[in-house]
């Protein structure tokens, strides 16, 4: 019997001169991973955006947890979402999401 | 709780709102200290001004020149103007000769190397072995590995890599710095731990690179600078007038 995959929750805070919508935020989070360690490493990162809030700039990500530093790396090398300058910075990581929403609510 | 410091921000001085977006971005991703690159003709009024708005975000203020020197005389006529002007003295070294005079002497505290030209990084075995007996620190600077791309952004990485090895080889302490021009460049101090596996440093070195080592320098200077201090671990506790 295969062991149950081990996930990390990350919470994000989108900052941009423009709107981003949920569509932009994961091919952003897609790109810098591919561009930093490749297809072999993307296929890798298991990566899902669970929720995106645009009025918060607040979004969830889920990947694999052994590939939790590459992502995060990955993540903090955007430096431009459809072509204007944005960050993404991450708030908070967590092993489940209700911890990782108990966590961004305080 | 971890202190962490980000000693090279780039900000333009001028333009004092944008320097306040910075400060509070700093602050806001977990900065407690950071040091500001002040032009070395600066006015006491002026860094006053800094300090004041600092306050306000509740963050530390540390000056910071840089400086790159030409030649090895041109760096140690620098380094008598400005020592005791600033908290903390980096040298860019465009040279080998520079480096080595910098690695050697105990008043420059960091070492900068150019990040996009790897012919001018002269980080090898015997700087570090110089820097280690000086107590001077590598500085390695975030912001060029977020903007550069594609090839210069791996020769960069390769040679970061062999920084890396070369400095926890000879102890010598390294420090990590986003060197941001504005707010969208500056990253929190766990995203630049995690940016850092992209050249085999280890998450505890780096959170050490971000809060220990930079900390020591700031407070090693603050006491050196003091009007107490009298000599390494030797200073006035107390005065009294004769007459």
């Amino acid at each position: 019997m295969s062991r149950r995959m081990r996930r990390r929750y990350l919470a994000l805070k989108v900052e941009s001169e423009q709107p981003v919508n949920e569509r932009d935020v994961i091919d952003a989070v897609w790109k810098a991973v591919l561009k930093l360690f490749g297809e072999y490493g993307a296929s890798q990162a298991n990566l899902s955006l669970m929720e995106y809030t645009p009025q918060r700039n607040f979004a969830i990500l889920r990947c694999s947890h052994t590939a939790l530093e590459r992502v995060r790396a990955s993540i903090a090398s955007i430096t431009e979402i459809n072509g204007k300058p944005a960050v993404v910075h991450a708030t908070g990581v967590s092993g489940t999401l209700r911890t990782l929403r108990k966590k961004a609510l305080k | 709780m971890i202190r962490f410091v980000d000693l090279h921000l780039r900000a333009p001085i001028k333009d004092l709102d944008q320097v306040e977006r910075m400060i509070r971005k700093s602050s806001e991703l977990g900065y407690r200290l950071v040091g500001l690159v002040l032009p070395p003709n600066i006015m006491r009024d002026q860094i006053n001004q800094l300090q004041h708005i600092c306050n306000d975000a509740k963050i530390d203020l540390v000056t910071r020149v840089n400086l790159s020197p030409k030649t090895s005389g041109e760096l140690l006529r620098d380094l008598r103007r400005f020592r005791r002007k600033f908290e903390v003295i980096s040298v860019t070294c465009t040279s080998k000769g520079v480096a080595r005079q910098a690695a050697k002497d105990r008043r420059v505290d960091l070492l900068h190397f150019p990040a996009t030209d790897p012919r001018k990084r002269f980080f090898d075995p015997a700087e570090a072995e110089l820097a280690s007996k000086a107590l001077s620190s590598l500085e390695i600077e975030m912001t060029p590995l977020l903007l550069l791309t594609g090839f210069s952004r791996i020769r960069l990485l390769s040679r970061l890599r062999r920084e890396v090895e070369i400095a926890e080889r000879f102890k010598v302490p390294v420090t990590i710095s986003s060197g941001a021009t504005n707010e969208y460049l500056i990253r929190g101090p766990h995203d630049y731990a995690a940016l850092t596996v992209l050249f085999n440093m280890s998450v505890f070195s780096a959170l050490r690179a971000l809060s220990e080592n930079p900390i020591d320098i700031v407070e090693r200077n603050r006491e050196k600078l003091s009007p107490d201090y009298v000599a390494p671990g030797i200073r006035v506790v107390r005065r009294k007038n004769c007459v």
